[in-house]
């Protein structure tokens, strides 16, 4: 199935040649009756995960001290407005005006208080700030596409931004990702540390992205998806989305929050 | 198959929910995540600054460009930080955590202190964790200093590898005191990536 690649940017492959590895693959998946939650780091339909995945199994370690404590980030490291992405440039950017909110949670139900949530995205054109972005779609001058927040006492976080646009990239001809917002996202302990994808509602393009299949499990790729909620939505404002993210289950019992270190 | 997900709302004490997947950091971060000193535990002028330095390779030997390592280590006598100040160094707070995008060639450099013990007896080691373009999911090792013999023997992740897998967990001291730790995502000498018991969660029938 995976013949040499040139280049993960040679964009060799068709869409049709690309769906078909992926089906293939979400048929072996379905027979095997193993449930898999988080995506293959061995995804031959994303190019550039071919040389860039470990091929022995992850080695099992109990954690230690250090990595059952994560760091800690404050008021001194954010500012409330970095929560804003709507305001940081002159003006106001170009585009549909939405915000998502939700909880970071732990994987025993406990929200993440106080901690770092960092959050980067392409304009509504589908355009990155970064060299390596170089399709001919328009930079915003008023849109740098960068956020971070601090979760409250509930664990609850929420930005205001602009849609971000689908756009084209180098897997294979004719490539374009779903609409997407990266998330960086910590714990409570180092091992809950992970950075993921949040995506939008009914995008045609879920069935033909390799990164967003690489994760085999349905239901778990549905958990990337954030919700639409009028409620969240606000009079000749903006849209509203929720999105709840539930991390790994800390390793440290919640006494020994409290011990000191 | 029960409905194991996602509407956390409802969620009864003690029920463990079901971790959101990762992916990808993809190739645009380098607007986003790092960030100015982020580097820099210490500053270079602290006495016992030590640089920490290596590179990615992908499965063909080649240097990974775009790849972003973080860090995160208790402090010269092995006390664990939860001062805050990450982002915005201040140049005197210790906070154990730092963060940077490889170069070019996909090398990086931190200054940081060798980390104590944190625990009398065990070997001293900095967790890391890798994301890059092309990776789905980040990984996790650790890289332990090298000096510690009778500790490095008796540490339990280090004594059930063997020896060759052992080797890429321990950084090399340099002549000039510096810490070199090379990362091979894949192939020859590919460096022992970590899972944690409640990552296997993941992976439950």
């Amino acid at each position: 199935m995976a013949e040499p690649v040139v280049s993960s940017d040679a964009a060799a492959n068709s869409q049709a040649e690309i769906s078909a590895d992926m089906q293939e693959i979400q048929r072996s998946y379905a027979a095997s009756g193993v449930l898999e939650t988080q995506p293959r780091i061995d995804y031959p339909p994303y190019r550039s995960s071919i040389l860039r995945h470990p091929t022995k199994d992850l080695h099992h370690a109990d954690p230690e001290t250090i990595e059952l404590w994560a760091p800690a980030f404050g008021q001194r490291d954010v500012h409330a407005l970095e929560a804003d992405l709507t305001i940081q440039g002159g003006g106001e950017p170009s585009g549909e005006r939405m915000t998502v909110r939700g909880r970071v949670l732990d994987g025993d139900g406990r929200p993440v208080r106080n901690q770092l949530v960092e959050i980067w995205q392409a304009n509504a054109a589908g355009r990155y700030i970064h060299k390596r972005d170089q399709h001919p779609a328009p930079i915003d001058p008023n849109f740098t596409g960068v956020g971070r927040c601090l979760t409250d006492a509930d664990g609850n976080y929420s930005f205001t931004t602009i849609k971000p646009g689908p756009y084209p990239w180098k897997n294979h001809h004719n490539a374009w990702r779903p609409a997407h917002i990266h998330f960086s996202l910590f714990g409570t302990d180092f091992t809950q540390r992970m950075i993921t994808q949040m995506y939008f509602p009914g995008d045609p393009l879920f069935d033909l992205d390799p990164i967003y299949q690489a994760i085999m499990d349905p239901k778990a790729r549905e958990r990337l998806v954030a919700n639409y909620d009028h409620d969240a939505s606000e009079h000749e404002w903006s849209l509203g989305y929720t999105w709840d993210i539930v991390l790994t289950g800390s390793h440290r019992t919640p006494t020994e929050d409290h011990t000191d270190v | 198959m029960s409905d194991q997900h996602t509407n956390t709302s409802t969620t009864a004490p003690g029920e463990r929910l079901i971790p959101i997947p990762g992916q990808t950091i993809g190739p645009f971060y380098g607007f986003a995540l790092p960030y100015p000193g982020g580097e820099n535990l210490v500053d270079r002028s602290h006495p016992d600054a030590v640089r920490l330095h290596g590179t990615v390779y992908d499965g063909h030997g080649d240097p990974v460009p775009d790849s972003m390592l973080e860090i995160w280590q208790a402090d010269a006598q092995g006390r664990v930080s939860q001062e805050p100040g990450s982002l915005v160094r201040d140049g005197y707070t210790f906070t154990g955590f730092g963060r940077v995008a490889v170069d070019n060639v996909g090398h990086y450099d931190f200054t940081t202190v060798n980390p104590g013990a944190t625990e009398d007896g065990k070997a001293a080691f900095i967790t890391m964790t890798v994301f890059a373009r092309g990776l789905l999911n980040r990984l996790f090792t650790r890289i332990y200093l090298p000096e510690d013999q009778a500790a490095l023997d008796q540490d339990p992740v280090l004594s059930s590898l063997d020896p060759q897998r052992r080797r890429t967990l321990i950084a090399q001291r340099e002549e000039d005191g510096s810490l070199r730790f090379d990362i091979h995502l894949q192939g020859d000498g590919e460096t022992v990536f970590l899972s944690y018991p409640n990552h296997r969660l993941d992976h439950s029938a």
